[in-house]
């Protein structure tokens, strides 16, 4: 019915990490299986396909899931939105059943990227013999470390750096600790690529990549899926009781992209999408952050995590290094952020970390979420930023019918 | 003297150059560096002036990349930089060592180039950098 709710019916995450002895094909349709046996369902009950893999992004990477799953001939959207890859895939199978055109579909996100190194480093130097202009900079040669930087580590600690500059009572010290909690929550993850505990002197000593973020405060490289299937709340109604007891209501699906500002063509803009996507999110689903029981955010880099204290209204405006210093995004906190361990430690297998989001939340909704789970949670939002800039945001509801 | 190019177009080099260039919505007024079809901020296609942008500005975000691509010399400083009068852009800060002791947020910087690379013909490309004041 068209208007009618949207719930995740099933959700699976493959462990991330690295999975040489699969590819991405094997990686994609175990998690895409897992999630239709979770939700007590099968191919043959899919309407529609949303499907990301930013690295196979011209592949038609939904289709070739389904000829592994079973090819049923329904409508695959494959989609591609950078970070944001995986909640896009999310958000195009719940427009459908929102729509009314599905009742249920499933979406996929999936990611093999080895030991890739370093994202967003466009080769440097002086190669060239003739000096051409090209693009819409009309560049001569390859800028990259001529005129700053767009490489992730990077563009993201700029961004950190960029809150430090605007807000008082926050330092670089609140960078360090983000990392020392997101590695302390994993190590009661076990699908987290890392569950390594690291002091704050180890951090602060560890190899340095793009100051002020050392090693263990990028995200790895990482080989993972993560598969969800969505349903209307009137075909919900028709499932047997034991399925509709684990189902967990979607209260908002928002996707935005970065509005212009003066800056944003300096250095990519992260927030105002996300706090857009947010004061939407939150209008659609009539939460308030403070309801929210706990929070996946996009620590691509723990430069990263401390914007969206106050992007996503975590904490007063200017407060990211009080609300840190409070204890609040601690798993034992007013509102644990990235208890999974985050993607520092989780892993950010790009297409598949929207996903996994949703797969995190549900799971803690439904008290399955085992040693780390957070006790009672009602209320869960996951949040992901794709550079260029897509911000997606789903907020999760454990409701009953 | 060789001939000199730009890095990149928005820096011009002749006349009364060295400085940046933006194009300027003659609609709403917002600047770019890069070439826009129509405006990013008020989508007018009306049209675009030229205007020449501050030398001087201040770092608002900054990092010191330790680890780069192949062929990209490191260490180096990378810098949004908010020009006085308007405008950002991100380029490195030079003529300053790559430590968080020499290159702070709100430092005040000032616009200067240097030669990048030498083309078969003879011509010099030019970068443009900051410098603290």
């Amino acid at each position: 019915m068209a208007g009618d709710n949207v719930w995740v019916l099933g959700a699976h995450m493959t462990k991330f990490g690295r999975h040489d002895d699969k590819d991405v094909l094997d990686l994609a349709a175990i998690a895409s299986l897992a999630a239709l046996a979770d939700g007590g369902v099968t191919i043959q009950d899919m309407d529609v396909i949303g499907a990301g893999s930013l690295f196979n992004a011209a592949s038609g990477i939904g289709q070739q899931i389904q000829k592994q799953i079973g090819q049923t001939g329904i409508p695959v959207f494959n989609v591609v939105n950078a970070c944001a890859t995986g909640a896009t895939a999310v958000r195009a199978v719940y427009l459908s059943i929102k729509a009314g055109e599905a009742d249920m579909g499933l979406a996929v996100g999936v990611e093999q990227m080895g030991k890739m190194g370093l994202l967003g480093m466009g080769a440097g130097g002086s190669g060239k013999t003739e000096y051409v202009p090209s693009g819409r900079d009309g560049r001569v040669m390859p800028t990259e470390g001529l005129l700053g930087t767009f490489s992730m580590p990077g563009v993201f600690a700029q961004a950190g750096m960029q809150y430090l500059y605007e807000n008082d009572d926050v330092d670089v010290e609140h960078f360090y600790k983000i990392s020392e909690k997101n590695h302390a929550h994993s190590t009661l993850n076990p699908l987290s690529q890392y569950q390594k505990r690291f002091s704050l002197d180890e951090i602060k000593a560890a190899p340095m990549i793009s100051f002020p973020n050392t090693m263990p405060m990028c995200s790895p490289n990482t080989d993972g899926a993560a598969a969800v299937v969505l349903i209307s709340e009137e075909r919900l109604r028709s499932m047997p009781k034991e399925v509709q007891r684990r189902a967990v209501k979607i209260s908002a699906s928002v996707l935005q992209t970065d509005p212009w500002v003066e800056s944003g063509a300096a250095l990519p803009d992260v927030n105002t999408c996300t706090r857009n996507a947010a004061k939407k999110a939150y209008e659609i689903a009539g939460v308030d952050p403070q309801d929210l029981d706990l929070v996946e955010l996009h620590d691509c880099f723990a430069t990263a995590e401390l914007l969206h204290y106050d992007n996503l209204g975590l904490c007063e405006p200017g407060g990211a290094g009080k609300f840190l210093d409070e204890h609040g995004p601690y798993r034992d906190g007013k509102i644990p952020v990235n208890v999974s361990g985050g993607l520092e430690s989780k892993g950010h297998p790009i297409a598949a970390t929207g996903v996994a989001g949703v797969y995190e939340i549900t799971t803690h909704l439904r008290g399955e979420a085992g040693d780390r789970q957070i006790e009672g949670a009602k209320v869960g939002l996951t949040h992901v930023i794709g550079l260029g800039s897509t911000c997606g945001i789903h907020i999760l509801e454990k409701a009953s019918l | 003297m060789a001939a000199q190019v730009p890095l990149v177009s928005y820096l011009v080099l002749d006349g009364a150059g060295p400085y940046l260039s933006a194009h300027v919505c003659t609609a709403c007024g917002a600047r770019s560096l890069e070439r826009r079809n129509a405006c990013p901020k008020c989508g007018s296609a009306a049209g675009f002036d030229k205007a020449r942008l501050a030398d001087t500005g201040v770092v608002t975000s900054f990092t010191i990349v330790q680890r780069a691509a192949p062929g990209v010399k490191a260490p180096f400083i990378s810098a949004t930089i908010a020009l006085d009068g308007g405008g950002a852009v991100t380029a490195n800060v030079v003529d300053t060592e790559p430590d968080p002791e020499h290159v702070t947020l709100g430092m005040p910087v000032t616009l200067t180039t240097f030669v990048v690379g030498t083309a078969d013909d003879g011509a010099e490309a030019v970068a443009f950098g900051y410098a603290p004041i």
